[in-house]
């Protein structure tokens, strides 16, 4: 695989509060093109917040975030919506707008970023629901369907713009485990069509095995990131039994 | 890499060959950006076969799906053979992909007849009537056991919302009632000064101010201020299926959210009007004071002749009923709220809407029964 110089993100010094408290101190990392990059570590390590700074939902407290090698963090308005407009978020519940229709929810970006006719939006929304998996739910209501079909409506709306990046927060949380494998496959088979480079928060410890380049574990005593690399190295050669521990799924503690 | 060949924009060229149409795409396809649309391209246009090609093109995202889809299912529809082989094989697939949503997805429904909306109303009017009798059986039911012991009400909650409906509310009803004081000042004194009656201002601002406006001001300004935010607490309660969580632990949602709030209410709303009452009759005494030189003791004195202690109680229970009726349409409406923003919304609405309907018509009623008792 062709990788370009300059990483698709590149996190530097990165320091994220949460609320009042200090939960990631100086963290550094990068991922390439069209790789999919996964943050794990156990619950309450900052790895949601992590990606909330990363999306720019929240200002990080120091350092910044590059996004092709483009400060994020300290562009001015204009070239922040142009940088929002390539990337995609899956939010952990689908966060699907709940009085509009699942070709509406998807239609909306399209809407407010290119200037399609609409019925041709029309047509777009029925094909990214088609890629997901969800033909024929076209004027359904997001309360209408399963958690599983939110969450893969959710990616829909994601992938609208064809985005360059992708980010997931957990996705298979709350899914069952063929559902889960299911939305696996799809990840993969996306970044293998388009290029896109996905990152994913998760603590599925069969999803990282599955579908992940690279990966980084995050901490929360160590308030950083303790480990990467590639998830089988890791469990293998890795020197940090919380390491080994987590990705062999054996408790690390006895609190 | 041809890309400094290629044109700045997308474009779709198409040749006749034959029976053979020949459509070539160039350029960078972006979304964001105007692109050629098959539909524009074919208008009026029939050839036999139509093939399709890419090879100039420098970037391309759906845009050019959507093209190429939709091209394919116009050669379908219209039994024209389609020619996709020259595209690289990612393009094809997709493309038969956008083709293939595009004949499959769900049809909108847009019929509706009259015989079925009016049915579907009044269904969901008998369902609105049977909620509201079923909330009124539930919340009776709680409080007979509650007077009679079997349950215990969180007397901490509803401290805590009578502080938040009662003693918040203050400014607001401070406010209100005093400007109404001084609006019915102001439009009394016109009629009055016609046969030198000025002084009957204070007969007027007590009588009014004490059987209706105190507890109707009070009333209005609690079911916006306080009954939309029960609607909205326990909407979005609901929505989060808190309320569920209380059913499956056996707690009542009824005791445990509705009654708390709706004594709360019950027993402050009296005390609001009361205090809508005295600021009332200060507007009206100022007003006389500044405008028609009626001195504050005169007005005072005036008006204990004509209001009775009977006057202040009539106000007082109607404000303890619009009360209940404020905090039972906010509960009532947040329980009924569908599970999603726009019902919470919706809910909160409504909340209001209903509450100051039932108040009016409620105090309508109060003034039969009280004229027929003489009081």
């Amino acid at each position: 695989m062709i990788q370009d110089a300059i990483p698709a993100i590149e996190v530097k010094g990165l320091e994220c509060n949460y609320e009042e408290t200090t939960v990631l101190k100086d963290v550094s990392f990068k991922v390439k093109k069209s790789e999919i990059f996964f943050i794990i570590g156990g619950s309450g390590c900052g790895k949601t917040t992590l990606l909330r700074n990363m999306v720019g939902l929240i200002r990080p407290v120091a350092g910044e975030v590059l996004f092709n090698g483009q400060s994020f963090t300290n562009a001015d308005s204009a070239n922040r919506r142009n940088m929002l407009k390539t990337f995609g978020m899956l939010f952990q519940s689908g966060a699907l707008w709940t009085s509009l229709t699942l070709a509406e929810n998807i239609a909306l970006p399209l809407e407010e970023y290119t200037h399609l006719p609409a019925d041709e939006i029309r047509n777009i929304a029925a094909f990214k629901l088609a890629q997901v998996g969800l033909t024929g739910f076209e004027t359904h209501y997001p309360s209408e369907i399963s958690g599983g079909m939110r969450k893969r409506a959710g990616l829909a709306r994601a992938l609208a713009l064809d985005p360059s990046i992708v980010f997931f927060d957990e996705p298979s949380a709350g899914l069952d485990p063929v559902s889960a494998r299911l939305l696996d496959e799809l990840i993969v088979q996306i970044r293998d069509t388009f290029g896109t480079t996905i990152v994913i928060v998760s603590h599925d410890v069969d999803s990282i095995f599955g579908i992940a380049d690279r990966a980084i574990m995050l901490d929360r005593t160590a308030k950083g990131i303790i480990a990467e690399g590639r998830p089988s190295d890791l469990a293998e050669k890795s020197d940090n039994p919380m390491v080994v521990e987590f990705l062999t799924r054996r408790a690390h503690r006895a609190v | 890499m041809p890309e400094s060949l290629s044109p700045a924009s997308a474009r779709a060229t198409s040749r006749t060959e034959g029976a053979l149409l020949a459509v070539d795409l160039e350029g960078p396809w972006r979304l964001d950006q105007d692109t050629p649309r098959w539909t524009a391209l074919i208008a009026g246009a029939k050839p036999a076969s139509v093939r399709l090609s890419a090879d100039g093109v420098s970037h391309w995202d759906t845009s050019l799906i959507a093209f190429l889809g939709e091209a394919q299912l116009w050669c379908k529809e219209s039994g024209v053979a389609c020619d996709i082989a020259p595209l690289p094989p990612k393009m094809r697939l997709l493309s038969s992909q956008f083709e293939e949503a595009l004949r499959t997805r769900g049809q909108e429904d847009h019929s509706t007849s009259l015989v079925v909306e009016v049915g579907v109303a009044t269904g969901f009017l008998l369902q609105q009537y049977r909620n509201f009798l079923q909330f009124v059986g539930e919340c009776w039911i709680d409080t007979t056991r509650l007077v009679s012991g079997k349950a215990g009400l969180r007397w901490g909650d509803c401290v805590a919302e009578m502080q938040r409906c009662g003693a918040m509310a203050l400014p607001i009803v401070s406010l209100i009632s005093f400007l109404v004081g001084v609006t019915l000042a102001y439009s009394g004194s016109i009629v009055l000064k016609r046969f030198g009656g000025e002084i009957w201002v204070a007969d007027l601002i007590g009588v009014a101010m004490t059987r209706e406006m105190g507890c109707l001001m009070a009333a209005v300004v609690l079911s916006g201020r306080t009954g939309a935010a029960f609607a909205a607490e326990i909407g979005s309660m609901k929505a989060n299926e808190e309320i569920d969580a209380l059913s499956t632990l056996g707690i009542s949602p009824i005791r445990f959210l509705v009654m708390p709030r709706v004594l709360a209410l019950g027993l402050m709303m009296p005390l609001l009007a009361m205090y809508a009452n005295c600021l009332g009759i200060l507007g009206g005494m100022a007003v006389a004071f500044a405008t028609l030189d009626i001195p504050p003791a005169a007005y005072w004195v005036e008006m204990l002749t004509i209001v009775t202690v009977q006057d202040i109680a009539v106000g007082l229970i109607k404000a303890v009923v619009f009360g209940l009726i404020v905090g039972l349409t906010g509960c009532l409406r947040g329980l009924e709220a569908e599970r999603n923003a726009s019902g919470v919304g919706r809910a909160a609405t409504s909340a209001v809407v209903t509450a100051i309907l039932l108040i009016i018509v409620a105090d309508a009623l109060f003034a039969v029964i009280f004229n027929f008792m003489g009081l």
